[in-house]
């Protein structure tokens, strides 16, 4: 084989070519053949000094908008024929898992939230009942903070598919899909805004419960937004599922059979396009979600219609278990009532800001020196938590969301690793993408729909 | 609590109270004292007797069924024990270190040498049928002497819906595992993270290269003695030192 030509897509609007010596787009000879910088429509300058040549390799990536965030994909060109596909990640490690290392456990959350970062909710969600096993408080966490957990999972599952339709959608050029997609996120958003305080990092479910509970006006925002999404979640089958060109776009492509994904790890919605009916919220139950009625959607096409398809009926699912929610909400705690572990103070909007409610204020600056030496304590200091490992998985939008959590008795986790759907998913590029064209790489990567936030954490 | 229960390490293991995030004071009532703990320090947060005044002398004990030299005795309840039970005829009593039940959890520790046929059994067994690895993960216990560094593969069996972890072990002075892509390809980048992060070499790998870090990065960042790094924050006049300096009660 003739010596490979090595091309760096990088996709920016510059026009400047190598003709003007412009030290960033130039062609540089190396060994393994002449490197090509490619800065935007200047691919014809490429193809003229490549010409005659059958192999290319093609950077795409890491700041290619069709790349879900920073994914450096590696391919190998033969023609418009991927021979071989490669990932490279990495770019966005920002080492979270050892910063937890050094946080009291309550202080994890805060950390692990920004992981996955389109399904906030759910790294948080895992990890604390990973901290609630080690505690061995599973069962000791009031109800209302299970149905608030789980609504937030639910309306957060939503917001994440919406994203995934719509920057997969606009990955095609499908632009109405993105922009209609996103038009719903930012209601979803508002829910969570609401009731955590922010639209993502919320750092809102806490081991033992939930931060807060429920501020007025949440169901009745919650409700707002079932309906909202009923009446709107049509719109993308009209605009997609039936749609002749998306289809032709979508069906087929990225194929991976059950074989495929029992080897290489894949869960959630790649599993499922296999018509293996694996939802770890039906098969091995958390938060209560045995109590839940809804359906696991899969389709036997084993393509990124199939996957498109599964997402848009899971948002139905979910609408189904977010209204079950709302119905069961009772008054209660949404703290577990162990004081050694549970959170002192709730918060509180006064005039300088959001704070500890007065109430707490008063209590422990007024009336109880115990209190006040308490809430210091386990603000500063933490509670321990008993040696011993733990692993715990979540069904989050994109697959299983496990925690290795391991303790050595003390205030602060001697080991937090979590096992991130669309770090183990992305493995599969390779076997979807090779032997198709180069376009198809796109559809591919987007109907796996990695987050590079819970990639390279 | 002045009594100290004479219970065996099997008993520790399983038996870890829950209230209040109590350390449990059961341990091996051995004539010398393990080796004090390193991640503790100072006088506070002592958490076996209550004892605060500094005089008892802090004496720490190993209570982490993963560091403890005796697993958990059967019967080990549920599911388990048949499990093992069809593991150990498949591959022999040499090959299980020991068997540790926590948290309703069930954990193989699993000697180096055999782990890859531990791991083809635990796939291609009927009674076993594990057929999905959900990547592996490392540990490491600077203390715990020859076999500081763990490594932790989750696994699923989507046909019986069941749950099992099998943890190695291998010492920092030849930090070696065998690699299990073979076995589960799944595998490939969480050894590569594993590879990256602990600086466990994972022996078969098809490529075992960085992954998270930069190729020619030094060090292993999730080890323990490799320093979390930051710098001090300044503000309205008071100076907080980087996370890693900050006061420890554990």
């Amino acid at each position: 084989m003739s010596g490979p030509y090595t091309t760096t897509d990088t996709a920016t609007d510059a026009t400047t070519t190598d003709d003007t010596g412009d030290p960033y787009a130039d062609v540089r000879e190396t060994t393994e053949g002449p490197v090509f910088t490619l800065t935007g429509q200047d691919w014809d300058d490429v193809l003229g000094g490549v010409r005659g040549e059958e192999r290319v390799v093609v950077n795409m990536g890491p700041q290619h908008p069709s790349t879900h965030g920073v994914l450096r994909l590696i391919l190998e060109l033969d023609g418009e024929t991927v021979t071989e596909a490669r990932c490279g990640v990495g770019y966005l490690h920002t080492g979270i898992e050892k910063n937890m290392e050094y946080r009291t456990w309550t202080l994890g959350t805060t950390f692990c939230t920004r992981m996955d970062y389109l399904a906030p909710i759910f790294n948080e969600t895992a990890y604390c009942l990973a901290v609630e096993r080690l505690l061995g408080i599973t069962d000791d966490v009031p109800e209302r903070a299970n149905v608030i957990r789980v609504m937030l999972m639910e309306v957060n599952r939503i917001s994440s598919h919406l994203v995934a339709i719509a920057t997969g959608g606009m990955e095609l050029g499908a632009l109405t899909i993105m922009t209609v997609g996103f038009r719903e996120r930012e209601i979803a958003l508002d829910v969570l805004e609401l009731i955590t305080g922010l639209r993502m990092n919320h750092a809102f479910v806490r081991p033992g419960g939930v931060a807060q509970d429920l501020p007025p006006g949440a169901v009745d925002k919650v409700r707002d937004f079932v309906t909202w999404m009923r009446r709107h979640l049509p719109e993308y089958d009209d605009l997609a599922s039936g749609n002749t060109i998306f289809k032709a776009r979508l069906v087929g492509v990225g194929h991976l059979d059950l074989t495929g994904c029992m080897a290489l790890g894949m869960t959630g919605p790649v599993l499922r396009s296999t018509g293996l009916p694996w939802d770890l919220r039906k098969a091995q139950p958390y938060c209560g979600y045995e109590t839940y009625e809804f359906d696991v959607p899969t389709r036997d096409t084993c393509d990124a219609y199939g996957r498109f398809v599964i997402r848009i009926d899971e948002m139905h699912e979910s609408l189904r278990i977010i209204e079950q929610c709302l119905d069961r909400l009772q008054p209660g705690p949404v703290m577990v009532a162990d004081r050694k572990i549970g959170w002192p103070a709730q918060l509180a909007l006064g005039t300088d800001g959001l704070g500890n409610s007065v109430d707490h204020i008063r209590h422990i600056m007024g009336e109880s020196m115990e209190a006040l030496i308490h809430h210091f304590k386990i603000v500063t200091e933490g509670f321990r938590v008993p040696a011993g490992e733990v692993y715990v998985p979540v069904e989050a939008p994109r697959g299983e969301l496990g925690v290795n959590l391991v303790s050595e008795g003390g205030t602060r986790p001697w080991r937090a690793h979590f096992r991130d759907p669309s770090f183990n998913n992305l493995q599969a590029v390779a076997a979807m993408c090779e032997g198709g064209l180069l376009a198809d790489v796109v559809v591919s990567v987007a109907s796996i729909d990695p987050v590079m936030g819970g990639v390279d954490r | 609590m002045t009594d100290r229960p004479d219970a065996g390490a099997a008993a520790a293991a399983d038996d870890v109270t829950a209230g209040g995030g109590n350390l449990p004071a059961e341990a091996p009532a051995t004539a010398s004292l393990p080796p004090a703990h390193p991640s503790r320090r100072g006088m506070f947060g002592v958490a076996s007797d209550g004892d605060t005044s500094g005089y008892g002398r802090l004496v720490q004990r190993i209570t982490n069924p993963a560091l403890l030299p005796v697993g958990t005795s059967p019967p080990y309840g549920s599911w388990y024990d048949g499990a093992v039970d069809v593991l150990v005829r498949a591959v022999g009593h040499q090959a299980i270190d020991k068997v540790v039940v926590h948290r309703g959890e069930l954990t193989l520790f699993v000697h180096r040498e055999h782990l890859f046929d531990v791991m083809r059994v635990l796939r291609d067994d009927p009674m076993l049928r594990f057929e999905m690895c959900l990547g592996v993960s490392g540990v490491h216990y600077p203390h715990h002497e020859g076999q500081e560094l763990h490594a932790v593969w989750p696994l699923l069996s989507i046909t019986h819906n069941r749950r099992l972890r099998v943890e190695s072990t291998c010492p920092d002075g030849d930090p070696h595992l065998p690699s299990v892509v073979s076995v589960y390809p799944a595998d490939n980048w969480h050894e590569r993270e594993t590879w990256d992060f602990f600086g466990i070499v994972f022996d078969g790998h098809p490529a075992l290269t960085r992954i998270e870090m930069p190729d020619d990065w030094p060090g292993h960042p999730q080890r323990k003695d490799y320093p979390l790094g930051g710098i001090p924050v300044e503000y309205k006049g008071a100076t907080i030192p980087p996370p890693d300096e900050r006061r420890v009660y554990s």
